[in-house]
């Protein structure tokens, strides 16, 4: 069945800022769709609010909506384009993540797709509620002849509690509608069940959980399945959790392909799988289904189904390279799979199951560092913030190389000290075994390495025996390199064959001189891996595209590249907080933008969700950790094969940053701003000398290595203090301090200072404007990218906290001032492509609060907002372009910069998503959501308007939901704010609101002719306003922070009154600024004038104007 | 672990470890590509006189069992793979593939670099091939492995078939029999036909049709098996002598090629084959894909499109691999026959082809109304 003709346009829906459980995968799958969905000729327009994603990419689409994912905007985006005469006939949701297909079932409520003539392609309304309908689901499942858990579906506790009696209390709970498993948990007694149904209800949008039969601890596998409209299905990929059921498959070790399955039972879950699909009826498309097996029977499950792209089928497209959502693509505009080519061979069609020769391993990244009081055991509720995949010719070499590809601090067993429990008994280390956690793979280490067995091992833990022993087989090598007279060829041979790296063996083996010095040992014997190739049928086709991993094997399979140079991009690997997508984007730019330039691109990553890992974007990609030891193994075999320019290593965040000067050590050449010149910017005092000569002032600081030193600084400089360790990303360990104590507790918690890890004490600009600037330097010229102006209260991360571009409040001569610093530093500290500043304004005096030479978070929203892709010209610069250059061809302005823009140019306003609401202490409570200098955000979104206050009300609209039009609205404002908070407020009020306020802002507003209604502070104990927050009886919040010392008092009050609003899902507004730009927004909503705009009719204007100049 | 060597008949060579019994063992070397279904892959006799390597690295999970057998014993002549199991973990599992393959005599190979192996074979075509862990001497293997017979104009049916007629019967009511001749006959067929309600009564590959006819059988059922279809003119014969009787046939694998040959198509040894449980195949009549197990290094050479005419009427080719455009099926328009070129039995391999032995009862059922209403 060749392609629909009765469609022309359609609309692919995003999946919204990146949050836990929904994550670049869906950049990925949605990048894909938008691709395919093109070059096949038809109309795309896109709906999504992240600004740091590829899809994003005005190129992509033929118009990109960056606009709130809500019913009210995805209308106001069809009858846009239907008004410019380009209706828009079928909506693709299932590549969006849940969001997405939310949205579809909301839109087909609401009436909007019947009244437009749209229609859904890939899946059905009828299917996408028959798989996510947990009754109707587990009907289908037995109407094929398949096994579910015996289960209710409850609207109240008391029908919960009495079906949870009659299977033992030994239940899961699953709410209906929500993604990543949030608010879904586990319980042994009736309490528990109290506990967790009650949270459930309280998680669904439609108050209904699903109590089951609980399966924990029995092996838990996932297939990934494709149909077409000729019910063709394929099985693409098996996955097998290594965590046994009870832990979210999101948060789960896992394996493909399945590793522990007969023919029998492979086939048995097969045809399970393939009954259910059609019973649901996915039209065409991927979709996920998950699986139980009770290891003693082999009594087969069915979980559950997600009836649309996955993150797993974004791990299964990787693991395969067979591209699930290029395909789902494809089938949605009526191709059918053996029409569809297969990429790799370019000879086969893709109605086949691909066959793996080489085992893959993903590993989830955690960061509970980052949330002090969450309970790091791992439920069936997700809480990992990104992962890692790994690919080897063994389960051993893919496991060495996905743990070290974590960037924890343990890179694989031995790497790091032990820690806690090397003294315990066998006992007491399967105790700790047995609770899953981040890192259980080491307290497994430990144990064995105390003498468990694998039995004992696999029956504290539920982890498979076969998974154990291969642990096992890891640990006798580590004893084996430990115990040798000296380290042979074979023995080296032997230990790479099973993933140990260089720096594994140098912690076995002291002598041998560090990492370096296996290396070089290594390099002598002539061991080195060879580049397989990820083919999709285990060799027996010819593979076309060259996606290539590592093992040590011993025949390589990369082919001769004589005919370009080639550049060598290092990503970011695992999204974390404060490294995510946003580096991908640059990465992913970087690639793009060579490749034009005449360079062969070459792509190194570990990170499965990302675009930059798909085999379509770089013209070769190397799945490998980003390890000094696997990069430097990747340069050489590209060496062998051709001529290498150098790599980038400015665009994958502190990853690859972290490289440079080893790689530069080692005579790799290093494109683009060198890494001498990011020392200088890292090094407090270098940087300090960098400054004085710039004649640019920073904060008052100091450095110091004992609280002796810390307390003198603090001195010196006077409190608030700003506290840290030297080199960090994301503000990792971050403080504000206020007084001695605090300072002397940070001090004793800091996990490691000393001579080589000082501790930066800075003084702290309670009142100062933030001002962040992206800027591209190329020797001679400057371009400021963008001037952002934060609106949140200064001291908290600039990745938390809402900015605005072009500033909203900053006139032209502090522009000026900006400029020419930024200059000056960029000169100073010898940048050759991006870099980020960070800038205080207090009073008229500029501060350099801090310099990053690579591209930063925000070069994405940037570059949207502008118009400028900053990160493609970054690494034009990076191989030699100039600023003139790339200004005359047309990348760049011809004349003008980020810092000009027209006078009536649209605001963008760039907003941070929180996951506070993910976590929970162990007792159950909600954990506090203290924002600071620490940066605890996932993902962020991006509001595009004319005026400010739209702009900003899209940003809430996205991030938060709606701001409301009416209503109820609490407010609570620091003295020196109630002033300016006066006229909002009284707005606000005019509008029809009732007005809630703390007794001494009610007393303010009252002299000014607002009725404000008093309501206690949250010290003041029951009723008070947490309590109305969480009541759902109020819907704006509106608290500006007091600065006050320690952890008690106001700044305590704010908090809890913001993790309220968050919880509840209400707009909190912390600034005045905020808040009369919320005033601005809620205006215009009221008067229903919002409108969107795509951002290529944004860019049009903005490039008209240029021109015009 | 002691030194093993694999020696190619062009001379490439790989050093492993010994695997599975230690001696010396030679073949035709060929690669599987499935994930799964290890000990059904050495125990189908279609495999005898090869030695198979496995695409997948870990073999020996889960073990061996009781009830996955295809055979009595294990047919491969030696067993290449790269990382054997160490811990057997699986319910079923009654011993591991190691004592398994040493308790019957299987040499074998591991630690090598499967996929350049699998690469090599798939660039130059299957070839000859000895594995050693007793003669460590390449030039030595290689002499000895050049004399080992090809399989091109090898009959090895006689080696595999059964010495006796044997039965095996329909679970519940028996509503058809059917008489299969075992060239290498894979214990899940009669089951498949068996869950249908065919009682099937295997007879000796040599079995004449006058001995098949005369078991009385509703149809005649060709088996998978080893070796070159070219050389199996007796076999051929007698196919057609039951073409001409009108009984109805099904084929499968060799059966495919015998069928094929019958209706007078020749056959051709691939370069290297289809072994694996992922390869596409379109069924013309429903232009549906189904994604089946293939284990064939022998095909049928027939137009792909239209119908030929034979000696036994219209002959058309009903499905084709959908990776190189191979022939997979036959369907004769004028008699009641039809074969396919790989495992609708499925084990190991995906269900997606078990319509076929409902086709095969559906051709019995109309030919029994058929019957009906004549009388």
């Amino acid at each position: 069945m060749p392609k629909r003709t009765d469609i022309e346009h359609i609309l692919v829906i995003g999946s919204g800022p990146i949050v836990i459980g929904q994550a670049c995968e869906f950049d990925y799958s949605g990048t894909q769709a938008c691709r395919v969905l093109r070059s096949e000729g038809f109309r795309v327009s896109l709906i999504n609010s992240n600004p740091a994603t590829i899809m994003t990419d005005p190129e992509f689409a033929d118009a990109t909506y960056i606009e709130p994912l809500t019913p009210a905007f995805v209308e106001k985006v069809i009858a846009t384009e239907a008004e410019l005469g380009r209706p828009i006939d079928s909506i693709l949701a299932t590549l969006g993540g849940q969001t997405a297909l939310n949205l579809a079932v909301s839109l087909h409520e609401a009436g909007v797709l019947s009244r437009y003539g749209v229609e859904l392609i890939g899946a059905d309304i009828d299917a996408i509620q028959r798989g996510e309908d947990r009754q109707k689901f587990k009907d289908i499942v037995r109407t094929v002849g398949g096994e579910t858990p015996a289960s209710a579906v409850c609207h109240t506790l008391d029908e919960a509690l009495a079906f949870a009696a009659t299977v033992g209390n030994k239940v899961v709970i699953r709410p209906s509608f929500t993604m990543g498993g949030l608010g879904s948990g586990m319980a042994n007694s009736a309490g528990e069940v109290r506990v967790q149904v009650s949270r459930g209800l309280a998680a669904s949008p439609v108050t209904e959980v699903l109590v089951e039969e609980s399966v924990f601890g029995w092996k838990e596998f996932e297939l990934e399945l494709m149909r077409d409209r000729k019910d063709n299905v394929v099985v693409v990929c098996s996955i097998e959790n290594i965590d046994p059921m009870g832990v979210h498959t999101g948060d789960s070790i896992t394996v493909a392909p399945a590793m522990t399955l007969t023919d029998r039972e492979y086939q048995h879950m097969r045809d399970v799988g393939i009954a259910i699909l059609r019973e649901v009826g996915v039209d065409t498309g991927g979709c996920n289904i998950q699986f139980a097996i009770d290891p003693r029977s082999g009594r087969l499950i069915v979980i559950e189904m997600n009836p649309r792209v996955s993150r797993s089928s974004a791990l299964a497209s990787k693991a395969t390279g067979f591209p699930i959502a290029k395909i789902a693509a494809k089938l949605a505009v009526g191709y059918t799979l053996d029409e569809v080519r297969n990429d790799i061979t370019q000879a086969t069609p893709a109605s086949f199951e691909p066959t793996l020769d080489y085992v893959v391993v993903k590993i989830p990244r955690f960061a509970f560092e980052k949330f002090p009081g969450a309970d790091p055991v791992l439920t069936t509720h997700m809480k990992s913030v990104g992962e890692a995949m790994s690919i080897g010719r063994n389960f051993t070499e893919a496991l060495g190389k996905a743990m070290r590809s974590m960037e924890t601090k343990a890179a694989g067993f031995w790497t790091a000290p032990s820690g806690q429990g090397d003294f315990a008994s066998v006992e007491e280390l399967l105790g700790i075994a047995s609770v899953p956690t981040d890192g259980r793979l080491y307290a497994v280490e430990r144990a064995m390495r105390a003498g468990a067995t694998v039995d004992q091992v696999a029956q504290a833990t539920g982890i498979d025996p076969w998974f154990i022993d291969q642990i096992a087989l890891i640990l006798e090598i580590g004893e084996e390199v430990s115990a040798a007279v000296s380290v042979t060829p074979e023995l080296l041979m032997r230990a790479k064959r099973h993933g140990l790296s260089d720096r594994q063996i140098a912690a076995l083996r002291p002598e041998l001189a560090g990492e370096d010095g296996v290396r070089a040992l290594r390099h002598r014997a002539g061991i080195r891996p060879v580049f397989k190739t990820v083919d999709t049928c285990a060799a027996e086709f010819a593979a076309i595209t060259p996606y290539h991993y590592s093992s040590y094997d011993s025949e390589t399979e990369v082919t001769a590249q004589p005919d370009k140079p080639k550049v060598l991009i290092l990503g970011s690997g695992p999204n974390r907080i404060g490294q995510g997508i946003e580096f991908d984007y640059s990465c992913v730019h970087a690639v793009m933008a060579l490749r034009e330039a005449g360079y062969e691109t070459v792509m190194i990553n570990c990170n499965p969700e990302t675009v930059s890992t798909d085999y379509d974007t770089a013209d070769r990609l190397y799945f490998e950790p980003l390890t000094f030891e696997d990069v430097l193994e990747v340069v050489h075999a590209e060496q062998q094969s051709g001529q290498v320019a150098g790599v980038i290593c400015t665009l994958g965040g502190q990853t690859p940053l972290g490289l440079a000067q080893r790689l530069k050590d080692a005579g790799v050449p290093v494109l683009g701003t060198q890494p001498e010149a990011i020392d200088l910017a890292e090094d407090r005092g270098e940087f300090g000398r960098v400054l004085d000569e710039a004649g640019l002032l920073a904060p008052k600081h100091g450095t110091a290595i004992s609280f002796a030193q810390a307390k003198a600084a603090a001195d010196v400089i006077g409190y608030p203090v700003l506290v840290r360790p030297s080199y960090v990303l994301g503000g990792r360990g971050m403080e504000i301090v206020y007084d001695e104590a605090g300072l002397a507790s940070y001090i004793a918690g800091a996990t490691e200072i000393g001579p080589d890890r000082p501790v930066l004490v800075d003084r702290f600009l309670d009142d100062a404007v933030e001002i962040d600037v992206d800027a591209l330097y190329d020797g001679i010229d400057l371009y400021l990218g963008g001037v952002m102006e934060h609106i949140e209260e200064a001291g908290i991360h600039s990745g938390d906290s809402a900015c605005a571009l072009p500033p909203i409040t900053l006139g032209g001569s502090v522009i000026d001032q900006v400029r020419a610093a930024t200059l000056k530093l960029a000169q100073g500290i010898g940048v050759r492509g991006l870099m980020n500043v960070q800038y205080a304004l207090s009073g008229d005096v500029l501060y350099v609060l801090e310099a990053n030479p690579r591209a930063s978070r925000t070069v994405p929203f940037v570059s949207k907002a502008t118009a400028v892709p900053l990160a493609k010209a970054a690494a034009r610069v990076a191989v030699g372009a100039t600023v003139a250059e790339l200004r005359a061809e047309g990348m760049l302005p011809k004349v003008g910069d980020g810092g000009d823009l027209p006078a009536d140019a649209p605001i963008a306003v760039k907003e941070a998503v929180l996951p506070f609401h993910r976590f929970r202490t162990p007792a159950g409570d909600s954990i506090d959501s203290i924002l600071g200098p620490e940066m605890k955000s996932t993902g962020e979104v991006m509001g595009l308007d004319r005026v400010f206050g739209t702009a900003f009300a899209k940003s809430q609209a996205a991030a938060y939901g709606s701001l409301p039009t009416k209503g109820t609205v609490f407010v609570s404002i620091a003295n020196r704010d109630k002033r300016a908070a006066i006229f909002p407020v009284k707005r606000l009020h005019d509008l029809g609101f009732r007005i809630l306020a703390t007794a001494g802002t009610a007393q303010v507003l009252r002299r000014n002719g607002v009725a404000a209604e008093v309501v206690g502070k949250f010290s003041d104990g029951p009723g008070n306003i947490v309590e109305e927050i969480l009541a759902g009886r109020v819907d704006l919040v509106l608290n500006t922070p007091f600065g006050s010392p320690g952890n008690s008092g106001p700044r305590v009050d704010g908090y809890e009154i913001r993790t309220a609003a968050v919880q509840a899902g209400i707009p909190c507004l912390t600034t005045v600024q905020a808040a009369a730009a919320a005033v601005q927004g809620i205006e215009e909503l009221a008067r229903d004038e919002v409108g969107v705009q795509s951002l290529q009719g944004h860019h049009l204007a903005l490039n008209a104007w240029r021109e015009g100049r | 672990m002691s030194k093993a060597l694999l020696v190619l008949e062009d001379g490439r060579t790989f050093t492993g470890e010994q695997y599975g019994a230690a001696g010396e063992t030679s073949g035709e070397a060929v690669f599987n590509t499935g994930m799964t279904g290890y000990q059904e892959t050495l125990t189908d006799p279609s495999y005898h006189r090869q030695i198979v390597v496995q695409t997948a690295p870990h073999i020996g999970n889960t073990g061996i069992n009781d009830e996955d057998d295809e055979s009595s014993r294990i047919w491969v002549s030696g067993y290449v793979v790269r990382d054997p199991a160490r811990r057997v973990s699986n319910w079923r599992s009654r011993r591991s593939l190691d004592d398994e393959l040493g308790l019957q005599g299987i040499v074998g190979i591991s630690a090598i670099d499967t996929r350049a192996l699998t690469r090599h074979l798939r660039e130059r075509g299957a070839m000859r091939c000895i594995i050693s862990s007793a003669d460590l001497e390449v030039e030595s293997l290689l002499s000895k492995v050049r004399a080992v017979p090809q399989m091109a104009g090898a009959d090895l049916t006689g080696d595999v078939s059964t010495p006796e007629p044997y039965t095996v019967t329909a679970t519940g009511e028996t509503r058809f029999t059917v008489a299969a001749l075992d060239y290498g006959i894979k214990t899940m067929t009669p089951r498949r036909m068996a869950e249908r309600g065919i009682t099937t009564h295997v007879l000796p590959a040599s079995s004449t049709a006058e001995r098949i006819l005369a078991t009385g059988a509703d149809a005649v059922f060709l088996s998978n098996g080893p070796g070159d279809p070219a050389t199996a003119d007796t076999a051929v014969g007698v196919v057609r002598e039951l073409l001409g009787a009108q009984i109805p046939v099904f084929g499968i694998c060799f059966g495919n090629q015998l069928l094929g040959r019958a209706f007078g198509f020749g056959t051709y040894k691939l370069r290297y084959g289809h072994r694996g449980l992922n390869q596409p195949v379109q069924d013309r009549l429903t232009g549906k894909v189904e994604v089946t197990a293939h284990n064939h290094g022998f095909a049928v050479d027939a137009p792909t499109e239209g119908s030929t005419e034979t000696d036994f009427g219209a002959v058309e080719v009903s499905h084709i691999g959908l990776n190189d455009n191979v022939v997979e099926g036959l369907r004769a328009l004028d008699v009641p026959a039809f074969s396919v070129q790989y495992h609708p039995e499925a084990a190991a391999g995906p269900h997606d082809a078990a319509y076929l032995f409902d086709r095969f009862v559906d051709l019995l059922d109309v030919r029994r109304g058929a019957a009906r209403e004549k009388i």
